[in-house]
């Protein structure tokens, strides 16, 4: 578990040593491999990975929705101190879409087409909140107000295809903070979405969870949002977090190889085009056969003869700041000449 | 081919499809103006981009470029020629030099078919290559050319990454020594390490046998690097064109300059410090699109006269050009409004 933390509030959530393996027919996939991390409430943290890193599934397997042939094997997972694996199917219910909400990369797929809106939105309230009908339906319209829909009464009565990428997503954090959650986990919320749409549902999802005092896990692949908006970062590679810490120390000091290889092989918007960028060599990992010790060594230029000898444990590099490698003294080397 | 000249020209290109309703019998209830009046050029050696959002016609250009449509209205001349005009025997040639690379490979690789057959195929259906082991031997050198190792020409797309398939869909294009690549999103599906390891092919293979890319993207930095020159489209139309640092550096429209914003950096020093100009609205429907300048509803610098008057493109700095009449230094001739007849519209330096 981090140590280190900038309140001595106790966390809102806890994930604590999570591992979750699929049992395929050419054997096993560890997709999330012994993951630790907290949310404190109030607060923006982003799970950055690219796919296969196992940041989807780790939301999955916080909301207890990980599906055969997948499996929590070890691990714990803490809301408010409570273990939600220890949860009966009636329990979990109560807490998933209730004190946390969810918001995922389709809205089209994750809301009932056959629905309308405002079915969707009322129904969860009436079960939830045991709110009658009608004042269900008065907290729907307020809710499509909060999210920036125009003309909620009529919306309510249309149907997810009615609506535009960006409405949906709107349509979505309404329901997600329909029953008043302590935390929400948004998958990818944005990379459907046209980049001007993008801005403003991340900017409507920041504001209202400030406002609201709600939790905010973002998984994403998007470096540059997690710059925009998370307090602290959790970066994912081959089921592990190599890396984590507070959003400043991250990006002004990434401390792990890969961390530091991502940020060098993206272009950016504010450098010139002839601006150094530097891919990563080779690709992720078959998950049907990582390499033994730190998974990242194949394509690490600081790779070492112990590196292959045991995964390198999540060390602390400064206060709020934790790297997984062996040859974080070397880390210098990396550094564009 | 000839030296002098762009290698690709377009000239007030329109395509409009028509929107039909009816069972039995079609009705045209309107038209969906994809592309409305497009111009631009490219230059040989160079990769222009084409920027904007889902519905801003930057796909339709390039499945114009390709051929694979015909406009509306509006010229197309590759290599000095009017493709419109070609037979088919002409048509057939212009395919050989102009090819594409698409957003997804798995999509656009026949999962039936070996990594051999699928970068073989351009060369046996254009007779190139039509002795066996010849083609093996030239397919080998196209996957080593783009970092495949020889031994994936048994190898079929499901068995492959997606970066190893865009790279197959890349070595296909490949095949037939083109000139000009249509690049239609072609590393945005792609994981950011993969993605980049793509563009630095993409940039090697254009050095290394003089290709011309048109790079339609939406990830902007990813376009500002490899795009020596960009156009930002919305609705159907360019509102601004420039080398590719000064339209980053610079961007005068209101559109680009709400898009930049949009695009968060990876720094939160620099994210914390800069100001997020929010865009109003979605983008409206091609069907029914606002008029005068089509960007006036989301427009956070409207004035009255926006709703009226299009924009054309003007100068406003060496190969810059943008269509706005408000930003930027104000016009001095009221010859790049396209008015329609009022006298308020007219900027208070015209000319005498």
């Amino acid at each position: 578990m981090a140590s280190w933390s900038t309140s001595s509030a106790p966390p809102l959530l806890e994930v604590d040593h999570l591992s979750v393996e699929f049992r395929m027919p050419d054997g096993v996939i560890r997709a999330v491999n012994d993951v630790s991390f907290d949310v404190r409430r109030g607060e923006v943290v982003a799970v950055v990975g690219e796919s296969g890193s196992g940041k989807s599934v780790t939301a999955l397997a916080i909301l207890r929705l990980v599906s055969e042939p997948g499996r929590i094997v070890a691990g714990a997972i803490r809301l408010d101190g409570q273990d939600l694996l220890q949860l009966d199917d009636e329990a979990t219910r109560r807490v998933r879409g209730h004190r946390i909400g969810m918001v995922f990369q389709e809205p089209m797929t994750s809301l009932n087409p056959v629905l309308s809106i405002g079915r969707q939105l009322t129904e969860s309230m009436q079960t939830h909140l045991g709110l009658t009908r009608g004042a269900a339906h008065a907290r729907a319209v307020e809710l499509l107000q909060l999210v920036g829909i125009a003309e909620p009464q009529r919306r309510l009565k249309q149907y997810p295809h009615h609506l535009s990428g960006g409405m949906r997503q709107r349509a979505m954090i309404a329901m997600a903070l329909s029953c008043k959650p302590e935390l929400i986990i948004a998958d990818e919320p944005t990379t459907a979405l046209d980049v001007t749409i993008q801005a403003q549902i991340l900017h409507l999802m920041q504001d209202l969870c400030r406002r609201l005092d709600v939790a905010l896990v973002i998984i994403t692949h998007n470096l540059g949002v997690v710059a925009r908006y998370a307090d602290r970062v959790n970066v994912m590679y081959a089921g592990r977090i190599v890396e984590r810490g507070t959003a400043a120390d991250l990006y002004r000091v990434p401390s792990h190889p890969y961390t530091i290889g991502l940020l060098n092989s993206v272009p950016r918007l504010d450098r010139p085009r002839d601006a150094p960028f530097e891919p990563i060599p080779g690709s992720p990992p078959d998950p049907l056969a990582l390499p033994s010790g730190c998974t990242f060594r194949p394509r690490c230029k600081l790779a070492a003869p112990h590196c292959a000898e045991a995964a390198p444990p999540l060390r602390q590099v400064a206060t709020t700041h934790e790297s997984a490698c062996f040859e974080l003294h070397r880390l210098r080397a990396l550094e564009p000449a | 081919m000839s030296v002098a000249g762009p290698l690709v020209e377009v000239r007030d290109l329109k395509m409009h499809f028509p929107v039909k309703r009816g069972l039995v019998f079609d009705r045209v209830i309107g038209q969906i103006k994809a592309v409305d009046g497009v111009s631009f050029a490219i230059r040989r050696g160079e990769t222009f981009g084409l920027v904007g959002e889902s519905g801003c016609g930057k796909t339709t250009i390039g499945r114009l470029l390709l051929k694979l449509e015909e406009p509306t209205a509006g010229e197309i001349r590759f290599d000095g020629e009017d493709i419109a005009g070609f037979d088919a025997r002409r048509t057939l040639a212009f395919r050989r030099r102009v090819q594409a690379v698409f957003q997804d490979p798995y999509s656009s690789l026949n999962p039936r078919m070996t990594v051999e057959e699928i970068v073989g195929e351009p060369l046996l259906v254009h007779g190139v290559e039509s002795n066996r082991a010849a083609r093996l031997q030239r397919v080998r050198e196209l996957l080593s050319v783009c970092g495949l190792p020889a031994r994936s020409v048994d190898r079929y797309p499901h068995e492959m990454s997606g970066g190893q398939r865009q790279r197959v869909g890349i070595a296909r294009a490949l095949a037939l020594r083109p000139d000009f690549i249509v690049c239609d999103e072609a590393v945005s599906a792609l994981d950011v390490s993969i993605q980049a390891q793509i563009v630095r092919l993409l940039e090697e293979l254009r050095d290394e046998f003089g290709l011309t890319y048109l790079f339609i993207g939406h990830d902007l930095s990813v376009v500002r690097h490899i795009c020596q020159r960009v156009a930002v489209m919305y609705l159907g139309r360019i509102v601004e064109i420039a080398d590719s640092d000064p339209l980053f550096d610079d961007a005068c429209h209101p559109y680009t300059r709400a898009l930049l914003s949009a695009v968060p950096v990876p720094d939160p020093v620099i994210e914390h410090q800069r100001a997020h100009q929010e865009i109003r609205g979605e983008i409206p429907s091609p069907m029914n699109p606002p008029s005068g300048c089509v960007f006036h509803p989301r427009c956070p610098l409207a004035e009255e006269s926006c709703r009226r008057l299009v924009p054309q493109l003007r100068e406003i700095g060496e190969d810059h050009h943008v269509a706005c009449p408000i930003v930027g230094p104000r016009a001095t001739n009221p010859a790049w409004l396209a008015d329609q007849g009022d006298r308020n519209s007219v900027p208070e330096q015209s000319t005498r």
